[in-house]
């Protein structure tokens, strides 16, 4: 392989890794608040392809990214509304069975809707526009995606760590009793939660879409779950670190998919959980959390 | 008294499945919707007990129930496949001569090793997906709760990922799947007929579970699911149990692979998807999470209206000239995933809770209407 084609397979991981980290932000501050894997997430992604079909089919393009963000937050809000909140004082067991069922129900929902014939997904020409640089070429999406992904980040950053929801979130996020003795509104902090995280993964698909060309009710459910592991990579909570993970895991599962062993690509993200859950379960950034009797 | 009431109650409720079963052998060809319908509530009934034996009574949440079906599915299509087929299955890449030499061996075995041949197929992928359980429990048995839910359901992708990669076309067939493989063979040289097969040994295997669970073993689990810290100072060993759960819960969800292999005649990778695992979990969920009745009694409920009773949602629907609007295909799916919602939410039990079927339960719920509707005490 020409290192040509090699950093070419590089521009394509970073760009998809831009898009992992986006949904990856999405899991680690939900599992940072409630200790909920948010299985729905992938799902909620994967219904942000479907809003951005239906928006462009009657709207151009930049009043149909505006709706598509819009009702994919409102989306993921109201599911932690409906499915989430009355479950707060349950075991972990019904939270996390009751994500695992919104996100069956949107899956089944959208092949209602939808059929699960793939659908194509629309272009938007200014991002589809193919760049030379030197050897490489890309589609300005292919750019657009870490660049955005950075922007995102040092925003969320800069909410987290210095407006007072940012203060509020991280309060809940080390104790829920306390912060609400503090008197923190907790509903409205894990709605604003859900709404960070559905509003980076609506951006996120339309940056992980446009590169895929098709949606179908099941292409959120892989992504979500890789994005999840890059999470738990870069230590759960920790925004750089799913950032990090999600970068990492989109440039090796190009580079797999480069080198052949495409069916080993899904298998590698597992493998990588399971050895970081061994090594170091806290992630690359985690902190470690002492269990109490 | 009571004991020996309850006793002839079981007794002849067992007699009357086992006349109804026996009557539908000798009419299979009427009934052949009915019968595959209970055959496959049958297989689903043994992989739900077993994913219930897991997370409802050892409390380790585990979504990987699908890997280990599919690691005894084929497991068993590949030995039972018939020599003179091989060729027609792996038509694309040729088998592996090691297999083949085994299977044409085999086949020169005499009568009674082909009657019970199936069953040892059936056994060894069972066994295998044991001690793949054993080896990757080693390693994922140390998570909790979520961490183990998900790596258990990586862990079962990345088994699907090898079934169907390219680099297993001549044992797997690679993502062509495999297909040609036997029906389910009559037991006990064909005294019982062969449809009654998969209920027999979904049976044997439940009633082992339950043996199980109400030994001191069983009580164990319990008491991890309850407390682990409190058990572990109990002396109940965690790392002993838990991985002893986790490996008969597979092996038992493989011999249920191995028996969908065989009910289904062909597999492919794709079968054992994570949606697999969510359709088992929907039923433990519905049936009441630690009742091994629940999720039996579910199984047969949630298969039977999938494949037959609400077949009708995915058809449109005509009445006096209206058509009934939102009928069409999927439909069917919506309402099970709000079916699945709303047990979770608002009627969390279940069927059953975490009780196990009672005659007496049954009969004092009768008996308390007749008290309600004027009766005295």
């Amino acid at each position: 392989m020409s290192m040509t084609t090699i950093l070419q397979h590089c521009l394509t991981g970073i760009s998809l890794g831009g898009a992992y980290a986006l949904i990856a932000i999405g899991y680690t501050l939900v599992y940072g608040i409630l200790r909920l894997i948010n299985f729905a997430h992938g799902d909620i992604f994967m219904m942000a392809g479907y809003f951005m079909i239906f928006a462009m089919a009657s709207f151009p393009w930049p009043v149909a990214i505006v709706i598509t963000i819009v009702v994919t937050t409102v989306m993921g809000v109201g599911i932690e509304r409906m499915a989430y909140k009355p479950l707060r004082k349950s075991p972990r067991m019904s939270i996390m069975i009751s994500a695992i069922s919104v996100s069956y129900l949107l899956q089944n929902l959208s092949t209602y809707l939808f059929t699960a014939i793939p659908r194509g997904y629309p272009e938007i020409p200014f991002l589809k526009r193919i760049f030379q640089i030197g050897e490489l070429s890309a589609s300005f999406v292919t750019v657009l995606t870490p660049v955005l992904t950075l922007i995102l980040v040092v925003l969320l950053m800069i909410l987290v760590n210095k407006t007072k929801t940012g203060i509020a979130m991280r309060a809940v996020s080390k104790d829920f009793e306390t912060a609400k003795l503090m008197g923190i509104n907790i509903n409205g902090i894990v709605s604003v939660t859900f709404a960070i995280g559905s509003l980076l993964a609506a951006v996120g698909s339309i940056l992980y879409f446009t590169d895929r060309m098709s949606v179908t009710p099941f292409s959120g459910t892989l992504p979500g779950l890789k994005c999840f592991v890059a999470a738990v990579f870069g230590g759960i909570g920790n925004i750089p670190g799913a950032v990090l993970g999600g970068f990492f895991i989109g440039i090796v599962e190009t580079l797999l998919v480069a080198l052949g062993y495409s069916t080993f690509s899904d298998a590698f993200t597992f493998l990588l959980l399971i050895v970081m859950l061994l090594v170091r379960p806290t992630g690359l950034f985690g902190e470690k959390t002492v269990e109490k009797v | 008294m009571r004991i020996k009431r309850n006793t002839i109650l079981t007794l002849a409720v067992a007699v009357v499945l086992v006349g109804l079963l026996y009557w539908l052998s000798f009419n299979q060809a009427k009934n052949g919707m009915l019968v595959s319908i209970l055959q496959k509530s049958a297989i689903f009934a043994l992989v739900a007990v077993s994913m219930n034996l897991l997370n409802g009574f050892t409390g380790l949440f585990s979504l990987g129930q699908a890997g280990f079906m599919s690691i005894g599915a084929y497991t068993t299509a590949i030995l039972l496949i018939p020599v003179k087929n091989l060729d027609g299955v792996y038509y694309m890449n040729g088998v592996s001569p090691f297999i083949r030499a085994v299977k044409v061996y085999l086949a020169t075995l005499p009568d009674w090793f082909q009657a019970i041949y199936p069953f040892i197929a059936l056994l060894l992928g069972a066994l295998l997906a044991a001690i793949v359980a054993a080896l990757v429990g080693i390693a994922v048995l140390r998570l909790k709760s979520d961490y183990l839910a998900i790596a258990t359901l990586g862990m079962s992708e990345i088994i699907r990922a090898i079934c169907s990669s390219p680099q297993m076309d001549k044992i797997t067939n690679g993502s062509y799947g495999l297909n040609k493989i036997p029906n389910f063979p009559p037991l006990l040289g064909g005294l019982i007929p062969a449809m009654l097969t998969p209920f027999i040994v979904v049976a044997i295997c439940i009633t082992f579970i339950m043996l199980l669970i109400r030994s001191s073993y069983g009580r164990a689990f319990k008491a991890i699911r309850e407390d682990e810290i409190a058990a572990e100072a109990m002396g109940i060993s965690l790392v002993k149990h838990k991985a002893m759960s986790f490996v008969i819960s597979s092996f038992f969800a493989a011999l249920a692979g191995g028996l969908l292999a065989m009910y289904m005649r062909s597999i492919e990778a794709k079968t054992f998807s994570i949606s697999l695992t969510y359709d088992i979990l929907l039923i433990v969920v519905i049936g009441g999470i630690g009742s091994v009745s629940g999720s039996v009694l579910s199984a047969f409920l949630v298969t039977a209206s999938k494949e037959w009773w609400l077949r009708f949602f995915d058809q449109p629907l005509n009445i006096l000239g209206w058509q009934v609007p939102l009928f069409r295909t999927g439909f069917r799916m919506i309402i099970f995933s709000v079916l699945l919602m709303v047990v979770v939410l608002v009627y969390r039990r279940g069927l059953m809770g975490s009780n196990e079927f009672s005659w007496d339960r049954l009969l004092g719920r009768f008996k308390r209407k007749k008290l309600s509707e004027g009766g005295v005490k």
